[in-house]
């Protein structure tokens, strides 16, 4: 199962650090997303490394903020990127595949 | 006291003109605001002042004006916009203008003083580790995120459209809800509500809606006519969000979760010059069609700092794109590719990048540099020209561009070195 049948998100950019919303459609999915996606799976799964990302949670909204400093391969300005901004990644973190099928 | 009715008319320089005039027309809005200054539209907008003194402000403020100011006047409207880019002098006098041509009569005020490029030299760059004195002739510009103390002081002086440049985007929201509500500057419950309102609001309809649709998953009816959003906000800070009857879009938890969290860090510590807001343990709830209720936002004291953003020319990319399809596409893009590698030697080439983009039969190739010079930069585009002749079979459709690569750099500054000054112009003023 993909994390983009549970759930919805959006990326945003500030400089060089990104950040993507990873929000569960359903609130009994919630737990197992917060046990899922952590900050270290979303680093490894985006390359990025483990210490550049956090996580913060916001149980009530059942959603969780990711935060990638120097994602963005020095962000809008520099970056040779088509999507220099990065507002593609929220999609590209939604195919990550959930690991148990415990649900 | 009913509630207060603020909409948001723009949430970029390039947003839609007709959904503003929509709300300006049927809103029966308090006020509406322009949100138009991304990170580096007031560096671009500077270039354009030093070529022409009268410009450096937004290019879409006379269409935008030209469009909702007949509907702000009817029902008492007041605008509130960073239109001004890097010239909020040049367009107030703008404003007046229109405002005239219109026959309306309505008071204009400008907002300055986050321009501190006079006094930055000596502040150390977060990004380049080195004061800002170091990049010599290659700044362009040096601007605060300004709060709200400007723009209310213009709405206390009666102004219905205030003009600023770069102020931090939810003090353009929170600034007229204080003056309506006389919220104390102290009560940081009130303005990290306030806040919250803005940072909703600021960017249209990414609330109302838009980029959100995911079709079979997230679908939005009729997008294509979507409606920009409004708040009605009461004395508590509290709100509803919603947006006009009539209007495509929607407006519910999900849109509103997205937009709390996009372009935030810390959802406890989201930085301001009047508050540190506190979205925490903000909820969302529906209570109606296309109607969401936010609470539970709060605030604590600001950190006596002002962000500033610091913009300079920092080389050029160019860039050149081919095409090659049907048999065998891909090998072809791929020779393009290993040619170009060949040709484009420049020492001045800092980094490139070339890529395939599509599918097995239908192949672009895109291949751009960020180069020191303007002429290497040019080189890019033309080298994948000259593959028409001097390149692989059936190369096609050619695109080539270069632009001026304008970097940002960020620094922090006392809040009492920015100096603002709101000032409504006469019928005699010389703007500065």
């Amino acid at each position: 199962m993909k994390l983009h049948e549970l759930a919805h998100g959006r990326t945003g950019d500030k400089g060089d650090t990104s950040n993507i919303s990873i929000i569960a459609y359903r609130a009994e999915d919630f737990d197992r997303l917060l046990a899922e996606i952590s900050a270290e799976r979303v680093a490894a799964y985006l390359n990025q490394p483990t210490s550049a990302v956090s996580r913060y949670v916001l149980p009530q909204l059942c959603a969780m903020n990711f935060v990638l400093k120097g994602a963005l391969k020095g962000g809008v300005t520099r970056s040779l990127a088509l999507d220099a901004h990065g507002k593609c990644l929220s999609s590209v973190l939604l195919e990550m595949s959930l690991t148990s099928d415990s649900a | 006291m009913k509630p207060f009715r603020i909409g948001c008319g723009a949430g970029f320089q390039g947003d839609r003109i007709e959904p503003a005039a929509d709300l300006a027309n049927r809103g029966a809005l308090d006020v509406l605001v322009f949100e138009c200054l991304a990170e580096r539209t007031i560096a671009l907008a500077q270039k354009a002042r030093l070529d022409d003194p009268d410009a450096g402000y937004d290019p879409l403020l006379e269409r935008r004006l030209r469009a909702t100011l007949p509907g702000c006047a009817r029902h008492g409207t007041k605008i509130i916009t960073n239109m001004g880019a890097a010239n909020p002098g040049a367009a107030a006098k703008k404003a007046r203008a229109i405002v005239a041509d219109l026959g309306l009569s309505l008071k204009v005020a400008m907002v300055t003083g986050d321009d501190v490029s006079d006094q930055i030299a000596d502040f150390i760059l977060d990004e380049t580790k080195q004061p800002a004195s170091a990049l010599g002739q290659r700044m362009v510009s040096a601007n605060a995120y300004i709060g709200i103390s400007g723009i209310v002081a213009a709405l206390e002086q009666g102004a219905d459209i205030v003009i600023c440049g770069r102020a931090s985007d939810p003090a353009l929201f929170l600034a007229p809800l204080v003056h309506h509500f006389g919220w104390a500057m102290d009560d940081y419950q009130k303005l990290g509500r306030g806040t919250l309102i803005g940072h909703l609001l600021e960017c249209s309809a990414q609330i109302t809606g838009g980029y959100f649709a995911d079709p079979g998953v997230k679908d939005v009816p009729d997008l294509a006519n979507i409606g920009f959003p409004l708040a009605e906000v009461t004395a508590d800070g509290n709100a509803v969000v919603t947006k006009l009857a009539n209007t495509g879009g929607i407006v519910t938890p999900a849109t509103c979760t997205e937009q709390l969290l996009y372009e935030i860090h810390d959802p406890a510590r989201y930085l301001q010059p009047d508050v540190v807001a506190d979205f925490s343990k903000v909820t969302f709830e529906a209570v109606g069609k296309d109607r969401v209720a936010v609470r539970g936002a709060t605030g604590q004291p600001p950190t006596g700092q002002l962000k500033v953003s610091v913009a300079y020319r920092d080389g050029w990319q160019g860039e050149g794109q081919i095409s090659y399809m049907g048999s065998n596409a891909r090998a072809r893009a791929d020779l393009a590719r290993f040619i170009l590698d060949q040709r484009l030697t420049a020492s001045d080439i800092d980094e490139r990048l070339g890529h395939l983009i599509g599918s097995e039969e239908d192949m672009r190739l895109r291949y751009t540099a960020r180069c020191t010079s303007a002429a290497t930069a040019r080189s890019i585009g033309e080298e994948v020209e000259s593959l028409y002749l001097c390149g692989p079979a059936a190369g096609g459709g050619v695109s080539k561009s270069v632009r001026e690569i304008i970097a940002i750099a960020s620094t922090l500054m006392p809040s009492h070195r920015v100096q603002l000054r709101a000032d409504i112009l006469g019928v005699n003023h010389e703007a500065a």
